[in-house]
């Protein structure tokens, strides 16, 4: 396996997938903002998509099927994207932050 | 049915035209994992937002080595030319002075825990997709544009008028949750 050859493997596609994931998971942990972890979900689905584009171009015995599955997340991602923008709005007006911590009505 | 190999048998020569594709190709992949980085370890969220329209677009160029160009077309546009956007409006309309991620209790433990999970998250699907023995069937047809738009309206039309209503919903859904509240 030769550097320059690697996008030529299936398996290139998985690590960058995962590779993805780890990243967007180690943010939806550690942020503390509702737009940080929103973001962080985005490269989840991101990566999500990735992983149906490769087995799509390399095992898929219909090679479409991948593609329109990720044209599929796409639509969802953008509505997802703007209910929680638009929710994002309607708490900082609210409670005049987006911290995690300071969303609380109760103690504890 | 067989086994897949990567078919690589020789280091392409310098300077041909494999040599630039994958070397473009490292420059994608660089480009993707930069984005991520700086999407997920930056202070600022603006830079954040930043970060992942750059992760995007390097993401948009992996469509295009898989042999998807209009994968790759959507990408750019629904992506980096919507939803970055959105979320760059969100920081603009709900950041207060300072949101960073260091501060108060929790946040080391929270870094710490977060990375360990995401290490191993990592570390288990790299195992999974370098381990297996991935097996490919026989394929037909080519998966172009042409049979992309027939499988989406043929095979996937209901799901395909089903999105088109979400995202109206969505759009409806956006725009009370937002006004609501206003003076």
């Amino acid at each position: 396996m030769h550097l320059l050859n690697l996008y030529n493997c299936l398996q290139t596609y998985l690590t960058i997938g995962a590779l993805l994931f780890g990243f967007g998971v180690y943010g939806l942990v550690s942020r503390r903002t509702i737009i940080g972890m929103l973001i962080s979900s985005e490269l989840v689905l991101a990566a999500a998509s990735m992983n149906f584009m490769a087995f799509n171009r390399f095992l898929a015995p219909d090679p479409v099927i991948g593609q329109v599955f990720t044209l599929f997340i796409m639509a969802i991602a953008a509505a997802e994207a703007a209910i929680a923008v638009s929710i994002v709005v309607a708490v900082y007006r609210n409670y005049k932050s987006i911290d995690t911590e300071d969303l609380a009505d109760l103690r504890g | 049915m067989h086994a897949i190999i990567c078919q690589t048998a020789v280091n392409p020569a310098l300077f041909s035209a494999e040599w630039f594709v994958g070397l473009i190709f490292l420059l994608t992949v660089a480009l993707v994992i930069a984005g991520a980085m700086i999407a997920t370890i930056s202070k600022r969220l603006v830079r954040c937002v930043a970060g992942l329209a750059v992760c995007f677009t390097g993401v948009a160029g992996i469509y295009y080595f898989l042999l998807s160009p209009f994968v790759a077309m959507m990408q750019m546009l629904i992506y980096v030319g919507a939803v970055s956007i959105i979320i760059a409006f969100a920081v603009m309309l709900a950041t207060p002075e300072e949101s960073d991620i260091a501060g108060t209790k929790g946040a080391g433990l929270a870094g710490v825990l977060g990375f360990s999970i995401g290490a191993m998250f990592f570390a288990a699907l790299t195992i999974v997709g370098l381990k297996t023995d991935w097996q490919v069937f026989e394929r037909h047809g080519s998966g172009n544009m042409q049979e992309v738009g027939m499988d989406l309206l043929t095979t996937h039309s209901m799901v395909f008028e089903l999105i088109s209503i979400v995202l109206l919903m969505a759009i409806l859904g956006a725009l009370v949750l937002a006004r609501k509240g206003r003076n």
